[in-house]
């Protein structure tokens, strides 16, 4: 064998979307020895996808707004079953982010006294929302590159991680990873890894996920011994493109709605008044026309319903379309045609306007949207410390979506890009601690060899599957059997069909060279989109009840004592793709009273 | 309905040719949809770089019947009904396989940017106005696709220009810097000097690529063209500071002169 | 490998150098265009050549630019304005009297150069005539003619910078030929001594979009206030960029036109003059 290349560094960090950036900058500011590694270009990670803005209580817009409000409303989109000191953190320090954002360059949208503009979404008590018309994950990540590149962070781009390497006492090591340019093998030494790899969402057929979204970060930290939690957790985005086809998933952003558009069946009735739950109907309108009211003055009138947290908004899309009062191709209409002006739509919405005239033909000024919920973002993931984003698995930390805890059962919009830059920042500081007190590393060639062994399988198996073959059957799967809305009997059989998958998996085979080999490239995810597939199903099937991200037909209320609980998934019989993984209930971390009172006195 | 056939070309650093498909058409779909199938049904290793499918991440950037085009954002239906598609590579970059080529120029150049440098942050925090931010907006739409580097005439046909011309996408982040309320870098003479910016003939080649509709060269690589001249072409000035012994202004003072 | 150096901010210090050569992708073809891209570049050389061609025999002819006394009109050609021969003098109608007494050639060899030297080192021309004539590129990813290439870098074409001193001379042709336009109203020897006729409007709408062309000029675009960082610090700067910006976004078509007109409006006088047709009065 060739020699291979090999690479020390102090931290490593997977992904390069805005958590890892951030958690990348936080580490070279140290003065350690830093990787970025991903696996497309630098600058085109899934966080330039999210449009709408970083929730950070700035009070820029209203003055009334502070951490507790912001927090407040997090805990109860999330349903309570956040874990309430990253909630508390999180709301405590997301203006710090963003103000930091600007010192490397960022423009945001400005207030009349020059301040950054703050704008309306789904679930925010106040205008919260810092943002760039609705590219504003743009902006995020232009930035943080922009920052990484005069910091000299070292880049590897197109690079795949396809295995964290392990110490013999449990801790972590590095990694293993091909370019996807030349098919060549690297491995990385560090003494901490930060897993920043985003979400899972590839394996559903209607998403708003790209390619990357094969949950790579929380396979790969299950294999190495790490803790899963609210893998069931799910969110399905409401305002998803319906049409045509080929665009379905497509995100539709929420600003939409925060700038005065609205949700109207066939009929053309606003429905959503039909569907607010008790929770949040003290401060919901409960007409048009006070609904209307509030867009210019939010004392004059409550919240519109459109505007509830998404979890509500996605189900109530799902039950009117199932109810025979959908639009032609199966979603509803999202009208802001009818009430903002053309120049207005324009101003604030850009790629919105530009996304529907290019891909659907439709001009958003004129016509009503059709839109409806698509597979959008998992708020389960690696479960972490709140403090330090640390794993279970000494020297693993995990920031980002690949995280869980800080959204609960359901994140709210525009929550987010303030925890990328938030816990990014922490994971980056932790990893840096943690590195500075740790000796060299060295890696297990024993390891390596299995893994790239097991990477390469596929391209010398003659007359295996086709990987695309599997991963549409996944993901056909997975949408019918464990999409918006669940039930007993279907999850069951989806469990069934993923050991079925996970064994064609096996033997599946990739024609041509391992330069550049999109077929090989995909065979090499399809062990996490499976792993993250069963840990998915099996949370959902556990959780016998309806909360947040995780909707069961026959179980469609909240269970109090479920709320208390986080479903944690691990390998307990020997860590990697062919082992089982358990699910046990444990209790989540009880919220102390000074924050307690906070709900309180909301009621 | 119809068929679509798809000439597509497949090669890397030794050489290659194109390569017929023929795909059923579908309603709605992109040129990246039908490269897809391709994918899933006949050529499982057609190499192909994309990742959002939306327009928003400016990773699927190719050559359309020879123009520089996002697969993703291409509908088959705009295309001359009955003729083949030709797909090619960005001519500009070496190719690694296929469709995907390496685009590290791009990276090399955004390494030579000259980092934002703020002033002091104040005690209240920056106080920017939005009528000054709103000129950065527009450059800051990039998402990098870099077919304005592609279709650039000044690196696609002149491979020795490389190592001196940033191109396009880099006049507009310079034009950015330049224009940044906070920022006190003046980059002027190094964009004459080594970044090229007096090899660009504004064809506006690079305008019409965009797909995001930045107006490059009348609000990027113009504007930079004539703050230039103010810093090194302008004769009055030139003579204005030989008799009053001046040095060459400095952006700050040629930002803040009396209305 | 290149490095670069920059005195107010950090030396680069990447570590690989910037990818030169390897193969390229896709055939060895000038270009995969399969659309009519040539048209543009010939209907360009069509109309700018007819244009050379003619203002060229126009300036050389050196007669029939001044409708005068003799027809009751002071209508002067914008190729012979302002005024600097005996040719054009009566009761004091265009300014510049017979300055040049000692040149004997046309006057209008003088004139032309400064909007000549306007629109040849024009931002929009310069696009045109690259592309159409000089063929770097003939259209976007067509390749261009040439085996070597330095741009605007190098002397001669790093002369193009001095636009804007040419802007300024235009402008004051501008100011020449508004005065040509007002003058167009009289009608020495008849009634009132003022009139509208058909000469006057042609005049009028020739100076009319020569200040279009000129305010909508990128160097006047730069002038006016392109060149500040902060605009909210400098409103009045503010308040001309954003006004002549919207212009600016129609140059192309004001530099079409008036072109156009400029020429027509040579003929118009030189048919007026050379007493081909009458111009007509209208009240």
């Amino acid at each position: 064998m060739t020699e291979r290349e090999h690479h020390e560094y102090d931290v490593i960090i997977i992904g390069a979307g805005g958590a890892g950036m951030r958690a990348a900058v936080e580490a070279k500011q140290r003065g350690l020895k830093v990787a970025l590694i991903t696996k497309s270009l630098l600058g085109k990670a899934h966080t330039v996808m999210a449009e709408g803005g970083a929730a950070a209580a700035m009070g820029n817009v209203y003055k009334e707004d502070n951490w507790k409000v912001h927090f407040r409303d997090t805990m109860r989109g999330g349903k309570m079953l956040n874990n309430w000191r990253m909630a508390q953190l999180h709301a405590q320090e997301s203006p710090d982010r963003i103000y930091e954002l600007e010192e490397w360059g960022a423009l945001f949208d400005r207030t009349k006294d020059g301040k950054i503009q703050q704008r309306d979404f789904g679930g925010h008590l106040y205008a919260r929302l810092a943002h760039v018309g609705d590219r504003t994950g743009l902006e995020l990540i232009r930035t943080m590159q922009q920052r990484i590149v005069s910091l000299d962070v070292d880049v590897y781009m197109e690079c795949k991680v396809i295995r964290l390497l392990t110490n013999d006492d449990g801790s972590v090591a590095g990694a293993v990873a091909y370019w996807r340019p030349t098919g060549e093998f690297v491995t990385f030494s560090a003494k901490a890894v930060v897993l920043a790899t985003g979400g899972v969402g590839k394996s559903w057929k209607f998403t708003s996920n790209s390619w990357e979204s094969t949950g790579d970060g929380h396979a790969m930290a299950l294999w190495a011994g790490a803790e899963l939690q609210e893998m069931e957790c799910i969110q399905f985005h409401p305002t998803g493109m319906v049409w045509p086809l080929s665009v379905r998933g497509i995100l539709v952003t929420e600003g939409v709605r925060g700038d005065g558009g609205v949700l109207r069946n066939s009929e053309g009735k606003r429905f959503m008044f039909d569907y607010v739950a008790d929770m949040f109907r003290a401060e919901t309108a409960e007409s048009e026309d006070e609904a209307d009211r509030w867009y210019d003055d939010h004392s004059a009138g409550r919240r519109p319903p459109e505007l509830l947290p998404r979890d509500e908004v996605a189900r109530s899309i799902n039950s009117e379309v199932k109810a025979g009062r959908g639009s032609p191709h199966g979603g509803v209409y999202l009208d802001i045609a009818s009430r903002r002006s053309a120049e207005f739509i324009r101003r604030r919405l850009p790629s919105m306007y530009h996304q529907f005239m290019e891909l659907a033909g439709v001009d958003i000024t004129r016509e009503p949207m059709e839109i409806g919920p698509t597979c959008h973002y998992i708020m389960g993931g690696v479960r972490v410390d709140a403090e330090t984003a640390a794993s279970c698995v000494p020297g693993l930390y995990a920031a980002g979506e690949a995280s869980a805890g800080m959204h609960g059962s359901n994140r709210l919009g525009g929550n987010s890009l303030s925890d990328l830059l938030v816990f990014g920042r922490r994971a980056g500081m932790a990893a840096s601690d943690y590195a500075e007190s740790k000796a060299s590393v060295s890696i297990n060639e024993a390891q390596v060899s299995d893994y790239i062994a097991e990477a390469l399988a596929p391209l010398e198996r003659e007359n295996g599957e086709n990987p695309y073959a599997i991963q549409h059957d996944l993901q056909e799967l997975m949408q019918a059997n464990v999409g918006i809305i669940r039930k007993e009997d279907e999850l069951v059989e989806a469990l069934e069909h993923l050991e079925v998958l996970k064994e064609r998996v096996k033997n599946v085979s990739a024609t041509g060279g391992v330069s550049y080999n999109p077929g090989w490239n995909l065979a090499t995810d399809l062990p996490s989109m499976i792993t993250v597939s069963i840990c998915a199903a099996q949370g959902a099937l556990n959780r016998r009840e309806s909360r947040g991200g995780q909707t069961r037909e026959d179980f469609p209320k909240a269970d109090p004592e479920l709320g208390k609980i986080n479903f944690v998934q691990r390998q307990t019989q020997g860590a990697g793709y062919l082992n089982p993984i358990s699910v046990s209930p444990e209790p989540l971390a009880e919220m102390p009273d000074e924050l307690k009172v906070l709900f309180e006195e909301a009621k | 309905m119809s068929d679509i056939t798809m000439r597509v070309w497949r090669g890397d650093q030794n050489g290659g040719a194109f390569e017929n498909y023929v795909m059923p058409k579908v309603e709605g779909e992109v040129i990246l949809d039908v490269i897809h199938r391709i994918q899933a049904t006949t050529a499982p290793d057609l190499a192909v770089r994309w990742n959002c499918k939306a327009g928003k991440c400016g990773s699927c950037s190719a050559e359309i019947n020879g123009k520089p085009r996002l697969l993703c954002m291409t509908r088959v239906d705009q295309l001359p009904e009955g003729e083949p598609v030709t797909v090619t590579p960005m001519r500009t970059f070496p190719v690694i396989r296929d469709l995907a080529t390496d685009v590290s120029f791009n990276f090399e150049m955004a390494r030579k940017v000259p980092a934002f440098n703020p002033i002091p942050k104040p005690e209240e925090g920056y106080r920017m106005q939005q009528i000054d931010v709103e000129r950065g907006q527009e450059f800051r739409k990039c998402i990098e696709c870099f077919m304005c580097q592609d279709v650039c005439h000044v690196i696609r046909d002149h491979e020795e220009n490389k190592p001196k011309y940033a191109g396009p996408r880099f006049f507009i982040r310079y034009a950015e810097l330049e224009m940044h309320p906070l920022d006190t870098n003046d980059r002027r003479e190094l964009v004459r000097e080594k970044m090229g910016l007096g090899m660009c003939n504004i064809t506006k080649c690079c305008t019409e690529v965009c797909p995001e509709h930045i107006k490059i060269t009348d609000n990027a690589i113009i504007p930079l063209k004539e703050r230039v001249v103010d810093a090194d072409f302008d004769p009055v000035a030139w003579l204005g500071r030989k008799i009053l012994r001046r040095t060459k202004r400095t952006s700050e003072e040629a930002a803040v002169q009396p209305d | 490998m290149t490095t670069v150096e920059n005195s107010a901010t950090r030396v680069d210090n990447s570590k690989t150098p910037v990818v030169l050569g390897g193969t390229r992708g896709g055939p060895d073809q000038p270009t995969l265009r399969t659309d009519r891209w040539w048209l543009a570049p010939v209907i360009t050389v069509a109309i700018l050549s007819s244009f050379v061609v003619y203002a060229t025999w126009a300036a050389f002819v050196n007669k029939d630019y001044y409708a005068g006394a003799s027809m009751h009109r002071d209508l002067i050609s914008p190729f012979y304005s302002p005024c600097l021969t005996q040719g054009c003098i009566t009761s004091g109608a265009s300014i510049g009297g017979h300055v040049l007494s000692w040149w004997t050639i046309s006057p209008a060899l003088l004139i032309l150069i400064f909007p000549l030297g306007f629109r040849m080192t024009c931002y929009y021309y310069r696009r045109a005539y690259y592309r159409s004539f000089w063929w770097a590129p003939p259209a976007c990813s067509v390749s261009d003619a040439h085996k070597s290439y330095s741009g605007e870098s190098k002397f001669p074409l790093i002369m193009q910078n001095v636009h804007r001193y040419f802007f300024y001379f235009g402008l004051i042709f501008n100011v020449l030929l508004t005065y040509d336009a007002i003058m167009a109203f009289r009608e020495p020897g008849r009634g009132l001594g003022w009139g509208v006729s058909v000469g006057t409007l042609v005049l009028i709408v020739n100076a009319v979009l020569l200040w279009c062309y000129s305010l909508s000029c990128h160097a006047c675009r730069h002038l006016c206030g392109g060149q500040v960082r902060s605009f909210s610090k400098h409103p009045i700067r503010a308040k001309l960029w954003k006004f002549v910006t919207p212009l600016n976004a129609k140059h192309m078509q004001f530099a079409w036109v008036s072109l156009f007109f400029v020429a027509f409006t040579d003929i118009y006088v030189r048919l007026v003059a050379s007493g081909t047709i009458t111009d007509f009065r209208l009240f």
